[in-house]
Parts: structure tokens; sequence; C-alpha cells
């Protein structure tokens, strides 16, 4: 961790007089997200930079029915060692003792993530609050939000329920956000605000201003079960909400686009837009994560080729 | 830096886009260029330098060509005209078809020609000018192949001389020349003397897509050259995009020349953002449409309008966003804005920006750090200033913002309109009431509403006011190179000596001098003079009044301020203009009269009164039908081609069929919506003078139609050169003097020297064309 100073975002009381002035133009929000890859381009050794950047960025997660203790520790392994030794190597940057930012799972495999990360400063998350639906009791909810953090678990990754955006019952939304905040203590929270399933960015935006007034730490694309994921054009809706948010009130909400990242040049352009639309801060773990399984992967094989000058083949990193 | 320092500052670097390609290529003509003329190069003469604006290092020599030069051009381009022409649309559009082919083939070098040779940010040259430029030529391919099915009763138009400015040189090529050869006619163009070196690729592309030698000549030099092709009188079309000042030069050089002309001029854009606007998505529309090509473009909103309740957060954003935007090599692929043309612009811009802050406005510059070297200008945020500044008021070619408060959607209107140009406006709104209020209200071309700078092949572009007129693009675009196939002309009506001395007086009917009509009134001549009206016998029938300048004034005034009748629905028109024709039959006796006192016989007289009847129901007809389109562009929305009424025009009537040809020009003019001032036929006035009595029975608001008499010769001028009239309509012989003076504001000219068949080739599309423009409304969607 780069140890930035974050003052954390306490939250505020609900005004409803900002969520209704909010305005999202669909088109010219897509218009803007289709130049961000073609007003920026890294290359060379910036880009192995902002690859190296992105991987500490990544929130390394396996969020699968099928998911074991074995499957748990090598995922770790892989967050603790994210780049092959000979690589960090030639690229000269073994003191910046790279990890990934965080691992994430479902709660039942926090202990054997805990132990596994101890000793590191590889964040520990947990998604939480009956993801991914999230439509189990109130009160278990919190229960389990309660558990993961005694766990071990120093990041809640909550789901928002849905029907309270359809409803546009703002106070609901609110009034739930604000008690996992609180049910999380210490741990730090990401709203997943299920952007595939609340659909435009009208709700978008206005879900994401409701989020941080009750205290998210972080605003959270989606669960990665949706049919769409993060996409450009939500989360410039998301990040405007979060410049917003700064202007008004002097508190910085973290970032997290979640599913359906994969590639390398996608995560560039992904931090482009973050240093253009919000500034370098949000460059940071503190406050910008990648939701994401297999980018590491391509990263890695970009690396590799920026490396050797030869394209590099998937079977020659470890995988996660 | 190594890896490390910049793992934590998280600078971009350099990311520069290989010149490479584009030097060997200049390399190859040995960084000299002559003119290409007839499928080949040509020697040129007095080369100058042609500069890289980032650098000013010179890229190549290129020629200036002369009278002898241009008159080789003109001799390829009608030599090769038959051929081209004996073409049939499909073969025609097969040549566009490979230039379109070969130009996306070769679009990295003609990407990183454009941004040495003008200075624009590579990203803009690849990826908006050089795809435009392609999907011009893919566009008119397309017209070229459906010309005969769409537009049997027109053809080419011969030799076009073409003017092109330096901003977007490539893309203003393809606009100009792809409609042009779609529609069967050959070439001489001429680029910018600062960027010549794209149109000479693109002639080298033309050869090897095997065009016809001739059908497209590129010719380069300055203004001089410019000049040659203007007065040139075997061209018979120039197209212009330019300044304002050369398009009116252009005009006043070409007036009476029978040239056809089309002038695609400055601008001083609208930017309008509503307080329901999403307002981080107005800022990058801000950026889109003045920081875009260093803001030297013609439709670059350059005037903000922000309502006062959002005004003072949106600058705070648009001023943060400002300072984000990185300036420098345009070769970088991290830039967003690259080189001013040229040191002179440069200084034009500087000196502007000055004199705004010397009269009190404040200055908000991008923190930026500018190169060393080359020719360049910070993004700039004018506030404080008001419609009395210069800043606001002129056009600065800059990436120079001025911005205004509104406080109601009326008040932005207002603004919007107090300009002398009306090429685009940029409208911001969430809601669609309000959106769809403002579009046309507002004085311009093409509106976008929560975009801006969209273009497209399928869609006009133009201005209005002294923006200029004609429109290139869609459909609408096409007329530009097209003139309608002759008809019969019959022979001119010559009447008897005016000046006589009455002798005999036969009044036939008439016992008062017929006045003219003025504001909804019957009116004596402002001078308090009178002519002598004869028949065809020479002798007296009655004294008309001798219309002035004054009158004319008079006229217009009252035009412009009754807009009751364009703001009528089609339906209501229609309703009025039935009514007009039923009047008009209730009365056929006496016009009947009225024009054999001037000389018809009774049938005639009957027949022509019959016509003019039914003239007027062709038109009320007309009124709910004549339809705008929805163009098919590449977008989640719809741009709509809206027809609007002009305005006030200005007609000027012949002596031919004086009661028929009257209604032929008002019913148009009407029935599109605008307001006319009429000049009656001078030697038949009688039924024209009459026709008040119609408008006063059906209903026809006051000041719609207003009719003056007099000579034509003395009235053309204060009508065509008054600068509240936006079209003037002219029969008669002396069209040099009305198209100079319509160089005034620029104002649309229809002049008509040829005599014409008032009966059988005297209504069409080509009048409702004439009596309508073109607005152009993009309006993307989505939820």
């Amino acid at each position: 961790m780069t140890g930035m100073n974050i003052e954390r975002n306490p939250g505020m009381g609900l005004n409803l007089d900002w969520i209704e002035s909010i305005q999202v133009n669909k088109s010219a929000t897509e218009r803007r997200a289709a130049t961000l890859g073609t007003r920026r381009s890294v290359k060379k050794q910036n880009q192995v930079a902002w690859l190296l950047k992105a991987i500490t960025l990544i929130d390394l997660t396996t969020l699968a029915g099928d998911d074991t203790e074995q499957r748990v520790k090598r995922l770790c392994a892989k967050a603790k060692n994210p780049l092959r030794h000979d690589l960090v190597e030639a690229l000269a940057i073994a003191d910046l003792k790279l990890t990934t930012g965080a691992i994430c799972v479902y709660h039942d495999m926090l202990s054997t993530a805990a132990s596994c990360l101890k000793g590191t400063d590889i964040h520990l998350a947990a998604v939480s609050t009956g993801f991914p639906a999230g439509l189990t009791p109130m009160h278990l909810k919190i229960e389990e939000i309660k558990e993961s953090v005694k766990a071990g678990a120093d990041e809640i990754d909550i789901v928002i329920t849905r029907k309270h955006v359809f409803a546009e019952n703002w106070q609901a939304l609110y009034d739930e956000v604000k008690a996992y905040r609180e049910a999380c203590g210490e741990a730090h929270m990401k709203t997943i605000l299920s952007t595939g399933e609340i659909s435009t960015l009208r709700n978008v935006a206005k879900a994401s201003m409701v989020c941080m007034m009750a205290g998210a730490d972080f605003i959270k694309t989606s669960t990665g079960k949706e049919a769409v994921n993060a996409t450009l054009p939500v989360s410039l809706t998301m990040i405007r909400q979060i410049r917003e948010y700064h202007e008004r009130t002097g508190f910085k909400v973290g970032y997290k686009p979640a599913g359906g990242i994969s590639k390398a040049k996608e995560a560039l352009v992904y931090l482009s837009m973050m240093k253009e639309e919000l500034g370098n801060d949000w460059l940071e773990p503190e406050l910008f994560r990648f939701g994401a399984s297999s980018l590491l992967g391509d990263i890695e094989r970009q690396l590799e080729h920026q490396v050797t000058g030869h394209y590099s083949a998937a079977h020659r990193h470890a995988i996660g | 830096m190594n890896i490390k320092d910049i793992f934590h500052t998280m600078d971009y670097g350099k990311a520069p886009e290989s010149a490479e390609l584009a030097l060997e290529w200049l390399a190859s003509h040995n960084n000299t260029f002559g003119h290409h003329i007839n499928g080949s190069w040509v020697k040129g003469k007095e080369h100058f330098a042609s500069n890289n604006p980032a650098t000013g290092q010179e890229l190549a020599q290129v020629a200036q060509a002369d009278d002898k030069i241009v008159q080789k051009a003109v001799n390829a381009a009608n030599k090769a005209l038959p051929d081209w022409q004996a073409l049939s649309g499909h073969q025609r559009g097969q040549y566009l078809y490979a230039i379109a082919r070969l130009i996306q083939k070769n679009s990295r070098l003609f990407a990183v020609l454009e941004t040495l040779d003008n200075g624009k940010p590579i990203r803009e040259s690849r990826d908006i000018d050089v795809p435009l430029a392609v999907r011009h030529f893919y566009h008119h391919a397309g017209w070229a192949q459906l010309l005969d099915t769409e537009f049997p009763d027109h053809q080419a138009i011969g030799v076009v001389g073409q003017i092109i400015p330096w901003n977007f040189p490539l893309l203003m090529l393809a606009w100009k020349i792809a409609p042009a050869l779609a529609t069967g006619n050959t070439v001489v163009i001429k680029p910018a003397e600062f960027t010549s070196l794209t149109a000479l690729l693109f002639a080298e592309i033309c050869e090897q897509a095997g065009l016809p030698k001739g059908v497209l000549n590129v010719v380069t030099g300055d203004g001089r050259t410019g000049q040659h092709i203007v007065n040139h009188p075997e061209i018979k079309k120039i197209a212009f995009t330019g300044s304002t000042a050369v398009g009116r030069w252009i005009r006043q050089a070409t007036a009476g020349s029978g040239k056809k002309l089309s002038l695609e001029l400055g601008g001083k854009s609208a930017f309008i953002v509503c307080a329901d606007a999403d307002l981080d998505a107005a800022v990058e529309g801000v950026v889109d449409a003045i920081w875009f090509n260093q803001g030297q473009v013609c439709c670059a909103g350059s005037r903000l309008l922000v309502q006062e309740a959002v005004a003072d957060r949106f600058h705070d954003k648009l001023i943060s966003r400002m300072n984000k935007l990185r300036v420098g090599d345009p070769l970088d692929k991290s830039i967003d804005m690259g080189a001013i043309i040229d040191p002179r612009q440069q200084q034009k811009i500087a000196t502007l920006v000055q004199a705004g802050v010397d009269a009190g406005a404040s200055l908000n510059q991008s923190s930026v750090e500018l190169p060393e070297n080359g020719c360049f200008y910070p993004p700039t945020l004018l506030t404080d200033v008001s419609p009395s500044d210069q800043v606001v008021q002129d056009e600065i070619f800059g990436p120079v913002l001025v911005s205004m408060t509104f406080r109601t959607p009326s008040e932005a209107v207002a603004l919007a309109n107090n300009s002398r140009y009306g090429l685009a406006a940029s409208i911001w709104s969430e809601n669609i009431n309000l959106a769809m209020h403002l579009a046309p209200l507002v004085q311009a071309g093409v509106v976008w509403i929560n975009c801006t700078n969209q273009f497209d092949a399928a869609a006009g572009f133009g201005g209005v006011k002294e923006s200029g007129f004609g429109r290139e693009g869609g459909k609408e675009g096409l007329f530009e190179y097209l003139k309608n196939k002759p008809g019969k002309s019959p022979a001119k009506v010559t009447a008897k000596s005016t000046k006589s001395k009455p002798t005999s007086v036969n009044l036939n009917g008439l016992d008062k001098t017929p006045k003219m009509y003025i504001g909804g009134k019957q009116t004596r001549p402002d001078g308090g003079y009178s002519y002598a009206i004869n028949d065809t016998a020479g002798d007296l029938i009655c004294h008309v009044g001798l219309g002035n300048r004054k009158d004319v004034r008079n006229a217009v005034e009252a035009a412009a301020g009754s807009t009751n009748w364009s703001g009528m629905s089609g339906f209501q028109r229609q309703q009025v203009m039935y009514f007009m024709a039923e009047n008009l039959s209730y009365r056929e006796e006496e016009f009947a009269a009225r024009l054999m006192a001037h000389g018809h016989s009774k049938k005639a007289a009957d027949a022509e009164v019959q016509a003019a009847i039914e003239r007027l129901s062709y038109y009320a007809a007309w009124c709910d039908k004549y339809d705008g389109q929805v163009h098919s562009v590449p977008m989640r929305g719809v741009a709509m081609a809206m027809h609007e009424p002009i305005g006030v025009i200005g007609i000027q009537c012949p002596d031919e069929a004086p009661l028929l040809s009257f209604v032929s020009l008002l019913a148009p003019a009407m029935a599109m919506g605008n307001r006319v001032v009429m000049t009656a036929s001078e030697h038949f006035p009688l039924p024209a003078l009459d026709f008040y009595q119609v408008l006063n029975t059906s209903d026809v608001p006051a000041g719609t139609v207003n009719i003056i008499s007099g000579e034509q010769a003395e009235l053309c001028k204060p009508l065509a050169g008054h600068m509240n009239v936006d079209a003037i309509w002219y029969f008669g012989e002396d069209s040099e003097t009305v198209e100079r003076e319509s160089a005034t504001n620029l104002k649309r000219s229809w002049t008509v020297t040829e005599v014409r068949d008032w009966h059988n080739n005297g209504q069409g599309s080509e009048f409702l064309r004439q009596a309508s423009q073109v607005k152009n409304i993009w309006t993307p969607y989505g939820e």
C-alpha cells in the first residue's frame, strides 16, 4: 500500500435535493466514454509502470459455488507473488514489493485467506449481505457483515436492495446502507450497485450518490454475476458522482469496477479515465480497485512482451 | 524517468505517431510540388514553403498558380466534361467508390500528413477527418448511382471551381469534390496555401483510382489563385468555404456572371446550457465544441450561454476540465490540442483576447505548459463579457470561449440570435420540451441537441445569415451542384415608353390612382411622385406611385415586424391561401379587366386569371406537404432536416404575365411561411397593386405581404442591399446589381435573367426550395 492518508467518508444526512437534481445524458456519456481510450495512449516504460500499478489495484477474486480452501490458498499465493520473479528482476522493481490490492472471497473462505495473507499488506474482502441478490432478511445481512469482520475481513462488499432503486425509495436505500456501514465498524465498505440490473445511468448516478451519503468507502459497479457488468459509460457516470460528492463534502470515495475487465489495454483506459476525471489520488489502491479474476494474467503477458519483445502465452505465468 | 519513478508519478509519457511514411512521400516528390492537372503533374512556379505549424519547419515547397495555370486546369476540366457526363450514374459511382477505398487504404498516411501540415492532433485527423472524408465518398458514390431516378429534371452545372480552407483540408476537399463528381461536374479545386499537401496526395490517389483525366484538377496558391478561379468565365459554379470577408468579396465578384454560388462562412455559434442539463456532459460538449481543432472551426460553439441558476457551477467544472487538457506535439496520441495554423493567426487570437480583457473580461486560461517552439495557444475562457464586446461579436477562430448567462429560454434565444452569423447551435437540456422548443427558434443551419460538432455525409451542413448559404451533405446538398434542365423561354414582353405625357385618358373602369400596400394599409409613395402607366397603344391608363428607398424601408420594416404568418401552422396558412384563391375568383372580371388594360386579349386575360387562381390553390395545397426529412446518420438518434421559412423575402416581379408571375412568386413564399416585399411589374403593375383586395379579404395578417410599385432599377438596390431582408428573388435583366448588393448581409439570392413561361414553367419544387431553408437538428437519444 502507498500509505496515502485518506480521511474516511463519514457519510451525511440524506439530501434529496441533490439526488433529484442529478441528470445523466446517456448518449453524451457514451460519447465521452468512447474517446477516453482514443485521447490518451500510454506506451513503453510508461505502459510498464501503469500495468504494474494496475496489479496493485486488483481485488483478486473468486466467488464461485465450487470454491474450496485449496483453491483460495492458490489465489492468495498469486496475490502475494503476482508477477514471475524473472520479470520482477528484469524490470528492476523488486523493492516495489508488488502485490495485488486485495483478495475477495465469500465468507466461508475468510479464515483460510486470512491465514494465507498474514504478514502482508494485502486486504481481505468478503462479499456480504446475501450476495449476489441481497434478498435475505435484514438482521441476517447485518449479522453476516459482523461475522465476516470477526473472521478477518477488513473490507466488506455489500449489495444494495435493487427494488429500492426502482421505487426511487432513496430513504430506504440510505437507511439500509447506513446500517451496513455501522455493522462494518473499522472495515471499509464497498457498495455494489448492481449496475447491470438497475439498468439506467440515471439510476446508477442516483444510487451512487445515496450510497456515498450513507457512508460508502467505495462504490462498486456490479456483482460479476449480471449479464452486463462494468462498462465505461457506467464507470464514467459513477466517478462523476464521486467527483460531485468530493466537491460538495471534501471527502474522497473510492471506485471499484467489477466484472468484464479482463484485458491489460482496458485497464489502461480505466486508469486514464480515473486520472482525467478525478486525478492521481484515484490511481492508488486506497481509492481504486479492479474487481477481476483474469485481468492479472493478461497484464503478465503484456509485461513479458515489454521485457522480451516477444508475445507471451498464458501457460508461462502461474495461475491463481 | 525510470519505471519506478513513473509508478509513482503515473505520467503519460510520450506516445508519438511516426511521421516516417508521410515524410517519405514528401521526399519522393523532392519536397517540391507543382499542380495536378489533367491527370498528371504540371510544373509550378513561384514556390513557397508549406510549414509544420507545430515546429515551424518547412515540409515542402508548393507552387503559386497564375492565370495561365488556372486556364490550363479549366481547359482540362472542360475537355473532360462530355465524357464524364456521358457515363452512367453507376459508372461514376464506381470511381467515387474506388476513391473511398483508396483513402481508407492510405488512411494513416493521410492522417499523419494532415497533422504535419495543419497542426491538428493526430487523434482528430485519424478518428474524425479521414473517416468522415471516406464516408463522404461512399455516400456520394450512392448518389451518383441514384441521380437519374432521384433527380430526373436536373443536370450537372459544368466546370465547378472550389476553394477550401486550412482548418479541415482533406475533409473540406471531400465535402466539395464528392457531390460535385457524383452529379457529373468536373472540378478545379484550390486548397488553402497553408495546407495543400493532402489535396496533392488526394490527386495522386485519384490517378490510382483511374479517374478520367481532367475530371479533377488541383491547383495550389494563395488568394490570387482563388481570384483567377472566381473570375474565370468558363467556371459555372463556385463553392467556397472560408471567411465571411472573402465570401462577401466572392459574392460581389461573381455578381451578374450567372455563376451558381455556395458559401460556407464564419460563425459565432451559441452553446446553450440550460439549468436542467447534464452539466458534466455539457462540459465535454464544450471541449468538443471550442477545443476541437484548436477552436479553428467555423461552427465552433464559441459563445457559451448558460442559465444563471447553474452558471457558477458550470464555470467551475469547465475551468477544472480546461486545466486537464494537454496541449503539445500534434503527433502525440495523448494530446488534446495541437498547434495554431500560423503565427499570424496566433497573434490575431492573442490580440482579440487582450482587447476582451482590456474591455473588462475575466480571463481564465488553462495552466497547461505550452511547448517552447511552434505555434500554440492555451485553452481560454472569457467570462464577464456582454453582447456589446468585440470578443462576443467577432469570430476569433481560436480556442477561446466567451461566456454569458441567461434567465429564461426566451432570453437564451434572444442572445443566441444576437449575431450576424447563423451557422450552428448546441442546446443542452434533459427536458425534451425545452430542447425542442429552442431548436427551431435559434437561427442556425445546424442545431445539435445534447451533442456538438456532429457531421455526416447524409445530413446537410451550412448556415444562415452571414454564415453563408447552400448546404453540403444530404439530399439538400446535391442541389448545389445541379441545375434544372432547360425549359422553353418565350419572347420578352416589351412595353411602350412610360415617359410619355398623357395625351388622352382612358381609365377603362379605373377611377383612382392605385396605391402601394404596406403593413396592411394602402399607402402613398414616400416621395410623393408617381409615374404613368400606358396601354399598348401608348395611351395613359393611370398613374401609379413611384416607390423609392424609403418605401422599401417601410415595407421591409412592416414585413420584419409581422411574424404572425411565420408562426402559423401549415394547415392554418393553407386555409388562408385557399381563401385567397376563392377571393381572387370572385374578382375574376376585375382582374381580367386590369390585364386587358395592359393589352391582354379577353381570352388571354381570362386564362391568366384562371391560372393565377389555380396557382394559389397549388401552393395552398403544398402548405402542409413540403415535409422535411429524417436523415439516416450513424447515430442512435435522429437528424431531422426541417424546412423552415427564410424570413423576409424581397421579390422583384417581371413584366411577363403580370398577374400570374406575381402570384407564382408570392404564393410559394407565403406557403413556406415567409413574409414578402413584392415589387410589382414595372410596366404592368395594375393586377399586382389591386391584389391587396384579395389579401385584405382573406385574413392575411397585416405586414405579411407588402407591395410596392416603381422602377425596378431604382428599387432593386435598396431591396437587395437591405440588411433585414433574408433573401432576394429577382426576375429581370440587372442581376449584377442585385447580387452585388445582396453581399451586404450575404442574403440568398435567386436571380433569373431568362424570360420564363409562367403558364407552363411557373411552379414546382424549385420554388418551394427557394422559399425555404433546411435546418438539420441532431438529437441523440437513449436512457
